[in-house]
């Protein structure tokens, strides 16, 4: 028995096979190689983007219109000028979503079942008042405002849709709705994972198994889910 | 005990694997085994690839005989083929899926999905897949993308038409041709279905190679095959999202009324919603970002299978091992950045095109480095010509003639002239077509033992072979004259043109050799089925080769070793070792005064 103890502690060289390199499960690195994949899902979606936005840069026709000009209400403040004030408060309460997620996976790391709870549900919280945010934030965009765009026809278009918008060339508001779509259509797959592994921390599923990997697992996924909104943050709405 | 620890990489399997209770349905219809997926992989595939085939022979007959009826086609294709004539809507149907299904569904699905299932557990010294669930689905995926896309054969208005790069707006614009209507939009779920099989089948096989190899197998202890099969998951797992988002921005232009990939349309064209600010070229950049990669997805298998082979059957090491894994990583980065060569007349800066050239033109420096040592391999080595080694060979023979011809097309100004001819056909075809599917044809031949432990039959495989390997010559090499004279390709017929007469018996030509390449495979589908009956039952290690899967039993295990794991003591190309009695040393053989890995690290710790 004393023999095999020192065989399994030997260092048997990171490649040299029977064992994994990065010290992982399999579990953990089909995440991460499914999170690099994914990562491209979203870079052909803002590289699409980026081409389009580009083919606008000299056209002064239908100019690609400034976001500060478009994403500038507030709920409650009627008529206030607020550049991407709220989109703000959206990627505060995301990253902060972020936050309460390390914390779980670190009172994982400890066993603490309560404190695992507790910061899933938060992080849950983030989630799901990110995906509020973003409903207001489309509504807005879709019902338009007041002034709208005059048509050729003389009628007054308010707000977007597929189709056309009253902000300025038909792909703004199509990247809009698909870019930030896609993005929550993530971060709502990602609440309803979440909301299955808290309901296994409160049952105990990972305390009979000995270890949280599946907190970790899933978090991993929120923080790239986060990641890729401060990308789209920064080329749809910053730049 | 603690080997087995080690080797289990903590995951759920235990030895006492194959012994619970297997139902048929988990056994041959949603079975976990790596071994009995790869089956289902490669009988599908022939399936589809037998369709494939038969679509290019209705439409070689339309391109040799246009005013010629056919009163079989009538028969066959309904309507698509009135009074023995093909439909010219339908001429564009046939080349679209032929294309379809050959890249993605044959020479994707069939080869990877088939070889790296079977090969990657079973060389590295695994018990099954990382995931043998995801693994399945997988598979299922696959089936259900081809069940989609044959099913849209049938629809209203026949399958998508647009070619197998379904450019905007032909695929984008619902009423622009028949085939973009329900046909094109089957064809899109089935692609979206096929990158979902895609990518969990690459993720499966990366982590497996990566975290479950087998104690002493190094990176640089796997056989090619692994390495080819490893890095062509890394290309289908970076490059199918990009096609899944190019997908889903034409699925909104399709039903959605977006304008992503539409530049200026009017509205009577186009819905009823007037179409501006987008631009097909777009579509084209994201197309083809996995386009290209994809050539490399169909060969670096075959050429994984092909090192395998010829070392195997030649009796010697491959020639330079290490250049072999740096030319498939340096083919593999390269292939990322070369998308462009394909787009040379979509207008692009003059400036940016010689970037593309550039790149293009590197690429021929890795695939010169694997054509050498396949040969440097062959020459004078104890060559056992086996079917198997054949096909390995006529590989060797279709990547040299058709990357020449590599050379003339990924030259921008050259291109201008050739492109969307026939040249391009005959590069593609035998480069990327012939070559692959004989890289797949070596591999079925010489791991037929191994799926199904029984030999197909000799014989039947060298006249399989010859006759395949005269008929695709003869089908493609005389494409590149006509190419040069500027046929265009798609055409469905070419007789509108007096310039393009001379080239009538030339199609002719083509068009018998086609069948008669046609027929060939009969002969292979009449091995392949009546060997997995009768053929003659095989040995443990038919070849005598060194890969661990011939250590495991003939009869399938679930789990695929009785006892331990094998170790790995050398690398898989031991053959010929001067010294030694036999030809072949195995992997799982210690050299000399080598003893159990564990114990040897355990001295050299200890120093």
């Amino acid at each position: 028995m004393s023999e095999t103890t020192t065989l399994t502690n030997v260092k048997t060289g990171t490649w040299g096979g029977g064992k994994s390199p990065f010290s992982i499960s399999y579990g953990k690195l089909m995440m991460w190689i499914f999170l690099l994949s994914d990562a491209f899902t979203f870079s052909s979606l803002l590289v699409a983007y980026g081409f389009i936005r580009h083919s606008y840069a000299s056209n002064l026709v239908t100019p690609w219109p400034s976001p500060d000009h478009v994403f500038n209400h507030f709920p409650f403040l009627h008529g206030v000028h607020l550049p991407l004030m709220f989109v703000s408060l959206m990627t505060f309460i995301l990253i902060f979503s972020s936050v309460t997620m390390v914390l779980a996976v670190e009172a994982g790391h400890r066993m603490a079942k309560k404190e695992v709870g507790m910061y899933m549900f938060l992080t849950i919280l983030g989630g799901i008042g990110f995906l509020s945010c973003q409903a207001w934030e489309w509504t807005q965009f879709i019902t338009g405002t007041h002034e709208g765009r005059m048509l050729a026809d003389g009628s007054i278009f308010h707000g977007a849709n597929l189709q056309m918008n009253q902000y300025g060339p038909t792909p703004f508001g199509d990247l809009f709705f698909i870019v930030t779509g896609f993005h929550g259509f993530h971060v709502l797959s990602g609440v309803v994972i979440n909301i299955i592994i808290y309901l296994n921390v409160l049952g105990g599923t990972y305390e009979k198994r000995g270890h949280y990997e599946m907190v970790e697992k899933v978090g991993l996924y929120w923080h790239f889910v986060d990641l890729v909104w401060v990308f789209v943050f920064t080329f749809y709405y910053l730049i | 005990m603690s080997n087995q620890n080690l080797n289990q990489d903590n995951h759920g399997h235990s030895d006492d694997h194959g012994h619970h209770k297997e139902t048929f349905i988990s056994k041959y219809v949603f079975s976990m085994d790596h071994k009995m997926i790869a089956k289902q992989f490669l009988i599908t595939g022939i399936i589809m690839g037998t369709l494939g085939m038969a679509m290019s022979m209705i439409f070689r007959l339309q391109l040799a005989f246009p005013d010629m009826k056919f009163p079989f086609f009538e028969g066959i294709m309904g309507h698509w083929g009135k009074d023995g004539k093909l439909d010219p809507n339908f001429y564009l149907a046939l080349i679209t899926i032929h294309g379809t299904i050959m890249v993605f569904y044959v020479l994707t699905a069939g080869l990877s999905g088939t070889f790296s299932n079977l090969l990657i557990p079973l060389q590295v010294g695994a018990r099954d897949m990382a995931s043998p669930f995801l693994n399945m689905l997988s598979y299922w995926f696959f089936f259900l993308s081809s069940c989609v896309l044959v099913s849209s054969l049938f629809v209203d208005g026949g399958p998508a038409s647009a070619g197998w790069t379904i450019y905007p707006p032909l695929s984008a614009l619902p009423k622009a041709i028949p085939g973009s209507g329900t046909g094109m939009t089957l064809w899109l779920v089935a692609i979206i279905l096929f990158i979902a099989s895609a990518l969990l089948g690459g993720v499966n096989y990366i982590t497996t190679v990566l975290n479950m190899r087998t104690l002493g197998m190094k990176m640089t202890r796997l056989p090619l095959t692994i390495w080819a099969f490893l890095v062509t998951a890394v290309l289908g797992l970076l490059s199918f999202p990009v096609l899944l988002g190019a997908g889903l921005l034409l699925i909104f232009d399709r039903s959605f009324g977006t304008s992503f990939y539409l530049a200026d349309i009017p509205a009577d064209m186009a819905g009823g919603i007037e179409r501006v600010g987008g631009s097909p070229i777009l579509f084209q950049h994201l197309f083809w970002f996995l386009g290209h990669p994809e050539v490399y997805i169909i060969l670096l298998p075959a050429l994984g299978i092909t090192s395998e082979v010829i070392a195997t059957n030649s009796r010697k090491p491959i020639f330079g091992y290490r250049a072999m894994i740096g030319s498939i990583l340096a083919i593999a980065v390269l292939s990322f950045i070369v998308w462009g060569h394909h787009m040379f007349i979509t207008g692009m800066n003059p400036f940016l095109g010689s970037v593309f050239v550039l790149g293009t033109l590197i690429i021929a420096v890795p695939s010169a480095v694997k054509t050498f040592n396949y040969i440097a391999t062959l020459w004078k080595g104890n060559l056992q010509l086996t079917p198997a080694m054949l096909f390995a060979i006529g590989l060797v023979s279709f990547f040299i003639s058709g990357g020449l011809t590599g050379l003339f097309l990924g030259n921008a100004a050259l291109d201008i002239n050739l492109h969307d001819t026939y040249f391009v056909v005959a590069h593609f075809h035998i480069v990327m077509g012939s070559a692959a599917i004989f890289g797949m044809m070596s591999g079925i031949y010489h791991w037929f033992p191994k799926m199904f432990g029984r030999m197909m039959n000799k014989s039947l495989g060298y006249a399989h072979f010859w006759l395949t390997f005269i008929s695709a010559y003869c089908v493609f090499f005389p494409m590149h004259f006509m190419g040069l004279a500027g046929v265009p390709r798609r055409y469905y017929a070419n007789t509108a043109y007096d310039q393009f007469s001379t080239f009538v018996d030339m199609n002719v030509f083509i068009t018998i050799a086609a069948l008669i390449g046609g027929a060939a495979q009969l002969l292979f589908l009449f091995n392949f089925f009546y060997s997995i009956r009768k053929g003659k039952k095989a040995t443990q290690n038919p070849w005598n080769s060194n890969t661990l899967e011939w250590t495991a039993p003939v009869k399938h295990l679930h789990g695929n070793w009785p006892g331990d794991i094998p170790h790995v003591y050398r690398w898989p190309y031991d053959y010929s070792k001067p010294g030694s009695e036999v030809d072949f040393i195995p992997q799982n053989i210690p050299e000399e005064g080598q003893t159990d890995p564990l114990q040897e690290m355990a001295s050299q710790h200890n120093h």
